[in-house]
């Protein structure tokens, strides 16, 4: 009778042996070895992996998507699993919601690439922070421009333009500007004429002082030069701005009735501050918790729907009890509902947790070079090691020792809880 | 197609029998080379009924081309031929092949490193006398020494790449009324007015790693020379030398100057990099790379090769001498026969190279090759200064070292010179950095 069960037990062994146990074993033994397998090193990979830095980036990076993606995720699929119990076309929003599922990683991948792109034309991320932005405060009049160098104005620190000597009444001033965008300059070409002194006032030009094509005399105003209207001026004496003028239509501008003394020239930097371009969300600071927003938006639905099914097997009689005896809806959620939800819970968090461990598509196809290193996982530093031109295998292979480890825990606990609900 | 046994015999023998006047009257007056400088001075014996395999990673419009030259080895010699195109991953496909006991008659290999890994395995055949001849008379010394190894030729460098162009728009050059510059000093200075014009320069696609090391490999071979540049590339100096330093210093005049660069090029890809100097609506003005960028410029722009796009080459840095990093593919001998020679005399010839060369997209070192073959103005240039260039041609440092070092995406000098970028003022650290690397790489 044993032989009858062995025999009918027999492929699936074969599978699990040829499929599991052959590859784990294989890969301690070969975790053992050096690149090319054929001498043998002791432990020495699994100190090497501990010392190299991109591991302890990687291991970092697990920690936060350990701790932050399945948190995320469970939280917010709970909340749409208990509001799309009370809306009409729950179904339809559920679908709506579990659709990234659908999705494989790589595809997913390349749809937050797009959303993250750094042109606020192209990236859906940055289209919306560069719109509120905008918004709340609008874009300088020349971004960009600076002053000839060397020349009679500096640009400062704070990048505020300042001029090096000191102008008097009846004195006029030069402000000859380089590298104006040509998106920036104003539609009708008004060419810039000296701005002529007049007693008991300091005046000037600030123009483009490039002529198109080239040619012409730096710091003087060449035929073919542009006037650059709307350029804020201050006057400033002894450090406090005691005047402020805005350029008109031919670049120039005047502070009339200034006491006799020497003032120094300063354009403040708001004429000059590049446009908000938004965030380099795929760059070294932020790349992971953009790519867990990733994460976040595929697995959203597969929580809610697990949420939703443990939601409606809770009895009804416990929640309107709680109602009745005058709970708020809050009192209810967070004394009946979760509780009663938490097996659910548990395993929707648990199984995430296995999922986030072995992650590695999405950072592989998300993160770009330059920033990959910062965005390391351990999935993805293994590979980068046994394949992606490491070509060290042996190493490789301790790092998937070292995972499988990790993983370890948690499957035993599903497992157990498994076993259990047979029971 | 018809007769393949009888025609093809018949024309090669007219064609020897042209080849024996032509050597004849070629020594008569100007000695050796004129021989070789006849369109059809190449000697081939008669291979009907055999068969040569040729493998290669070529596919599509490459593979088209390359099977034109084919035909006309198969016309002049007899034999039939067979092309497999091998993917992208060669390295792998001779490997099992080698291992099956059937590789292909001839091979032609992408890297460099990978001529010297199959050799150094045995598995490649010294080019014959015939071929070598060839090789002699129609490519700079430098072409010999880079298809041997330990002193032994074994390739023929059929088609070659030049990545020492610098690629600009022709319209943002004439707005800021500047010239092509031909020394560093001058291409920083054009590169400044160009931004005083409002235009910002410099494109570089720093989110890929190999475009910082070709510009870095650029700026290290006018900086320190070819000797330098060679014990560098074996790492027999190390990456803390001056001369890097000193590279890496002049490298940073650009790439450290506020404006001159494109914002954001840590993270712009190579094409992207190309796209926003060319698009309708430009963000920069130049763009370095190798000669693919034309094809980058054609297929995803609406700019024009050779009106709205030219290239210049790469500056030299005091006065060095016209110098060119490329690469190449490598035409090998997987078995020793009789047909596997000699396609690769043919491939040495600069009648092979004419039949490409009128097909655009190729690029070659056969310096008796004459200019007039290639279709237009852009790639006569890039194989003039291909050409000129001489024995001042060396191959992309970073396509020898260790995968490691030069080739991981995030890791080596890849990640090393993107930090560079980010910040150019570190120089020492850079080096330091570098030195670290390469010393694990190169164990």
């Amino acid at each position: 009778m044993p032989w009858l069960a062995l025999a009918f037990l027999s492929p699936g062994l074969v599978m699990l042996a040829a499929l599991v146990v052959y590859p784990i074993g294989y890969t301690t033994w070969r975790s053992l070895r050096d690149a090319s397998g054929r001498s043998y090193l002791g432990l020495h990979n699994y100190v090497t992996m501990f010392r190299s830095d991109s591991t302890r980036t990687a291991i970092g990076n697990n920690v936060i998507w350990l701790l932050v993606a399945p948190t995320v995720v469970t939280a917010l699929g709970t909340v749409f699993a208990v509001v799309t119990e009370r809306v009409r076309w729950a179904t339809a929003f559920k679908l709506v919601l579990f659709m990234p599922m659908a999705i494989s990683f790589l595809a997913a991948g390349i749809i937050f690439s797009l959303v993250y792109a750094d042109n606020p034309d192209r990236g859906l991320a940055n289209a919306t922070v560069v719109a509120v932005h905008d918004v709340v405060s609008p874009a300088a009049a020349y971004p960009g421009a600076r002053p000839r160098d060397p020349g009679p104005f500096t640009q400062q620190a704070d990048g505020s333009l300042r001029s090096s000597r000191g102008y008097q009444p009846g004195e006029s001033a030069l402000v000859g500007l380089v590298g104006v965008r040509p998106t920036s300059l104003p539609a009708g070409r008004v060419p810039a004429v000296p701005t002529a002194a007049t007693p008991g006032t300091v005046g000037g030009t600030v123009w483009f002082d490039f002529v198109p094509g080239g040619g012409g005399v730096p710091g003087a105003i060449d035929p073919g030069e542009r006037a650059l209207p709307g350029v804020v001026v201050q006057a400033v004496r002894d450090g406090t701005v005691v005047a402020t003028a805005r350029t008109g239509d031919r670049g120039e501008f005047r502070f009339g009735g200034l006491p006799p003394a020497t003032y120094t020239l300063r354009l403040p930097a708001s004429n000059f501050t590049e446009p908000f371009a938004g965030f380099v969300w795929l760059g070294p600071t932020l790349v992971t918790w953009s790519i867990i927003g990733g994460y976040v938006w595929m697995w959203t639905g597969f929580a809610m729907v697990l949420i939703a099914a443990g939601l409606a097997a809770i009895p009804r009689e416990a929640l309107e009890a709680a109602r009745v005896d005058g709970g708020t809806e809050w009192q209810v959620f967070r004394r009946v509902t979760v509780p009663l939800l938490s097996p659910v819970l548990v395993v929707v968090l648990v199984t995430l947790m296995i999922n986030v461990l072995k992650v590695f598509d999405l950072v592989f196809i998300l993160a770009p070079q330059s920033s990959q290193d910062d965005a390391n996982v351990l999935a993805l530093e293994m590979w980068r090691v046994s394949f992606g031109g490491g070509q060290d295998q042996g190493l490789g292979s301790a790092l998937g020792v070292f995972l499988f480890l990790l993983v370890l825990p948690a499957m035993i606990f599903n497992v157990r809880r498994f076993h259990r609900g047979q029971r | 197609m018809r007769h393949p046994m009888r025609h093809p015999r018949k024309v090669t023998a007219a064609l020897a029998g042209l080849t024996l006047a032509l050597t004849a009257c070629g020594s008569g007056d100007t000695g050796g080379t004129a021989a070789t400088a006849a369109p059809s001075g190449v000697r081939l014996p008669n291979l009907a009924g055999q068969s040569v395999e040729v493998a290669a990673v070529w596919s599509g419009a490459e593979q088209a081309s390359f099977t034109e030259v084919l035909r006309a080895f198969e016309a002049r010699t007899g034999a039939t031929t067979r092309y497999t195109s091998t993917g992208d991953d060669i390295a792998t496909v001779l490997g099992t092949r080698v291992k099956g006991g059937a590789p292909p008659d001839v091979a032609i290999l992408p890297q460099p490193g990978l001529l010297n890994q199959l050799a150094g395995q045995g598995n490649l055949k010294p080019v014959g006398s015939d071929a070598a001849t060839g090789v002699a008379a129609n490519f700079a010394p430098i072409w010999q020494t880079l298809g041997s190894v330990d002193g032994k030729l074994y390739g023929v460098w059929f088609k070659a790449a030049n990545k020492s162009t610098v690629w600009y728009r022709t319209t943002a050059f004439a707005q800021a009324g500047v010239t092509e510059p031909a020394s560093w000093d001058a291409f920083v200075q054009t590169a400044q007015t160009i931004a005083d014009s409002g235009t910002t320069p410099v494109s570089v696609g720093g989110a890929d790693g190999w475009t910082l090391t070709d510009w870095f490999e650029n700026v290290y071979l006018r900086t320190a020379g070819a000797d330098s540049y060679d014990k560098l590339a074996r790492h027999q100096i190390p990456w803390t030398d001056q001369s890097v330093k000193t590279a890496l210093s002049t490298l940073a005049a650009v790439w450290g100057k506020k404006g001159l660069l494109v914002p954001g090029a840590s993270q712009t890809d190579f094409p992207t990099s190309v796209t926003q100097v060319f698009s309708a609506n430009p963000k920069g003005a130049i763009v370095y790379e190798g000669d693919f960028v034309a094809g980058v410029i054609s297929s995803d722009t609406p700019a024009k090769v050779g009106t709205d796009a030219k290239f210049f080459n790469f500056p030299s840095v005091d006065a060095s001498p016209p110098s060119v990093v490329g690469g190449g593919d490598v035409a090998v001998a997987m078995r020793d026969t009789a047909g596997a020679q000699a396609l690769l005399t043919f491939l040495a010839s600069p009648e092979a190279a004419a039949i490409w060369a009128k097909r655009g997209g190729f690029t070659s070192a056969n310096k008796n090759l004459p200019l007039s073959t290639y279709p237009d103005d852009t790639s006569r240039k890039i194989a003039q200064a291909l050409v000129n260039a001489g024995d001042a041609f060396r191959f992309d440092m970073s396509d020898l070292a260790p995968a490691a070092f030069g080739g991981t995406p995030g890791k080596g000098e890849w990640k090393l010179l993107q930090d560079f970028l980010t910040n150019p003022a570190d120089v020492n650290g850079t080096a330091q950095k570098l030195e670290a690397a390469a010393a694990a790489a190169f164990r």
